[in-house]
């Protein structure tokens, strides 16, 4: 009864929510006294196959093939049902991504198994009993959900669980698995990835900008320091209401939630809606010249001034430290 | 074209949350319920492909009849008719069996719900439907332009969007980009009130997932203020206190 990892690539290679995913799946193997295999589909080397070893991976089954090399949501579920059906998994690991949030539930039907979606910590297993807790209410609560079938399918939220290096390594083996005609009715026409931005939901640092920031030819100065940290950019949703930022940096209830190690908050009051998009993030800085901002309530670090006035001077003071450093 | 629309009866968006029962339960005591702002968005588009009599739009809301505003409500919005299965939601997989069985003695050339409810935030249900109806189903959708054999629909992907076509039927959730959620008229709230609301009973299905607890997000300590003028003691304290940058 192992357990079984879908390693989702991006282009080739694995993101570090993989990673976290690999080390969250290794935990609970190692919880289980049982194996850990992971499946990659799509044309990924053998290289990179190998560094899931080093997170905890015993195992790499490989499905390559022009058919399957872009994501197609319900061929890749029957693929992984097979992985998991011919490993005898009795848990099944994914990234709570965009990808696996549409393949999870498609696996827990082929499996008979119950889903726990959006968990934030390792399971609970105690006396038959199985436990895991899981984002609720837009991120302002946690529910801890008791999954009672056979096969129990998790999915795992991005920087949820510290990625843990091992000295492992793991077999790679291609892997056959049968997926219908009828599983690829949806195609594919075309990809667009823009290369130089960083990923909103799987962000370490998101610079977030709201209406303080007056326009959309302000943005400069939340990209500039986005840009220098290396965070991903969002914005509140009066601010994507109004067109000024696409719907798909909208962090918030509504929007995207969003569980960053730092959350940089400027010219955001912090309605309530938007506060609970953004509470998992570990330190929370805002930025807004109301000092009776409500988002100064929940923040760790705050600075009370004008974002024309502070902006430029903290991209000066990053840049300096980065010079620094 | 025949379109299902799957609408979820979720706490309103400014509520704060509270537990009972030494926190087994969400106490619902003072709290409005509204459709779910996902839901409003498929709706909405729904309406708009159907619009000057080139569809129907149900609803569909598994429910008891605590629900009944909510419907009414995407009723008035413009939803032809509705059916509300009634039976308190246990999971998503209850949710989306006692859809799917609905759907397999009425058939829809398109199935939309939102991207997710705003309570349990599961995402599952389009999935979930997709799977037991043996048909193709995206789970967030931000467009969707309908053409006669299939539609074309814009995926967000991490980083960037995906465009698929689909040919019907199939099951998408619609999120934020889809279409503008439609504020329901005088006239849509008048005409509400005579429109269809069938009432279903559930089928019985197994379930695999219950709540056990709750708990709310541990409180954060004071705010450390930081004088405007002195940015670079902010960026040593994210360093050196908070080790985030």
């Amino acid at each position: 009864m192992s357990v079984l990892i879908y390693a989702e690539n991006a282009g080739g290679t694995f993101k570090k929510s993989v990673f976290e995913a690999v080390s969250y799946a290794r935990a609970i193997a190692d919880q289980n006294n049982t194996t850990l295999t992971a499946v990659s589909i799509g044309n990924v080397d053998a290289a990179e196959l190998a560094t899931l070893g080093k997170y905890g991976a015993n195992k790499v089954l490989n499905v390559s093939g022009n058919k399957l090399k872009d994501f197609v949501n319900q061929a890749y579920a029957s693929v992984i049902a097979e992985a998991a059906k011919s490993e005898g998994s009795a848990i099944v690991v994914l990234s709570n991504t965009f990808s696996g949030r549409g393949l999870a539930p498609r696996i827990g039907v082929k499996l008979e198994a119950g889903v726990a979606d959006g968990v934030v910590a390792l399971p609970v297993q105690d006396g038959g009993s199985f436990k895991v807790k899981k984002t609720a209410f837009s991120g302002k609560a946690f529910a801890t959900v008791e999954l009672t079938s056979a096969i129990k399918v998790l999915s795992l939220v991005p920087n949820s669980y510290k990625v843990v290096e091992t000295d492992g390594t793991a077999e790679v083996v291609d892997f056959k698995a049968e997926a219908k005609d009828s599983d690829f009715k949806a195609m594919i026409k075309d990809i667009v990835r823009a290369s130089d931005k960083v990923s909103l939901p799987d962000a370490e640092i998101v610079v977030s900008g709201g209406r303080g920031m007056k326009g959309p030819e302000n943005w400069g100065l939340i990209e500039e320091l986005a840009s220098l940290l290396g965070a991903a950019t969002a914005c509140s949703k009066p601010v994507s209401d109004a067109g000024w930022r696409p719907h798909s940096e909208h962090v918030g209830q509504t929007g995207i939630a969003v569980s960053p190690n730092l959350y940089i908050a400027v010219g955001i009051s912090g309605a309530i809606q938007h506060l609970a998009g953004v509470s998992s993030s570990k330190v929370i800085v805002v930025i807004n010249k109301d000092p009776e901002a409500p988002f100064f309530k929940v923040a760790d670090y705050g600075i009370v001034g004008d974002a024309f006035e502070v902006l430029p001077q903290l991209i000066a003071a990053v840049k300096q430290y980065k010079a620094s450093a | 074209m025949k379109i299902l629309v799957c609408v979820s009866n979720v706490p309103d968006t400014t509520t704060k949350i509270t537990f009972t029962d030494n926190n087994t339960q969400f106490n619902t005591n003072g709290v409005q319920f509204i459709l779910n702002p996902y839901d409003e968005i498929a709706l909405a588009r729904a309406i708009e492909l159907t619009d000057g009599g080139k569809g129907t739009v149900t609803v569909i809301n598994v429910g008891d009849a605590t629900t009944d505003a909510t419907i009414r409500k995407a009723l008035a919005i413009g939803a032809t008719d509705a059916v509300r299965v009634n039976a308190k939601p246990h999971d998503a997989w209850y949710v989306a069996y006692q859809i799917a069985q609905y759907v397999k003695a009425n058939h829809f050339d398109l199935i939309l719900t939102g991207r997710e409810s705003i309570d349990y935030n599961g995402s599952k249900v389009a999935g979930m439907l997709g799977e037991l109806l043996d048909l193709p189903s995206v789970s967030i959708i931000k467009k969707l332009d309908a053409g006669d054999s299939d539609a074309t629909v814009e995926r967000e992907i991490e980083g960037g969007k995906e465009v698929l076509t689909i040919p019907y039927p199939f099951v998408a959730g619609a999120a934020e980009g889809v279409a503008e959620p439609k504020i329901p008229n005088m006239r849509g709230i008048m005409a509400a009130r005579t429109k269809p609301l069938t009432v279903v009973e559930p089928v019985e299905v197994k379930t695999f997932s219950e709540i056990v607890s709750y708990e709310t997000p541990a409180p954060r300590g004071q705010v450390k203020l930081v004088a405007a003028a002195e940015t670079a003691k902010l960026v040593e304290l994210l360093h050196n206190e908070a080790r985030v940058i």
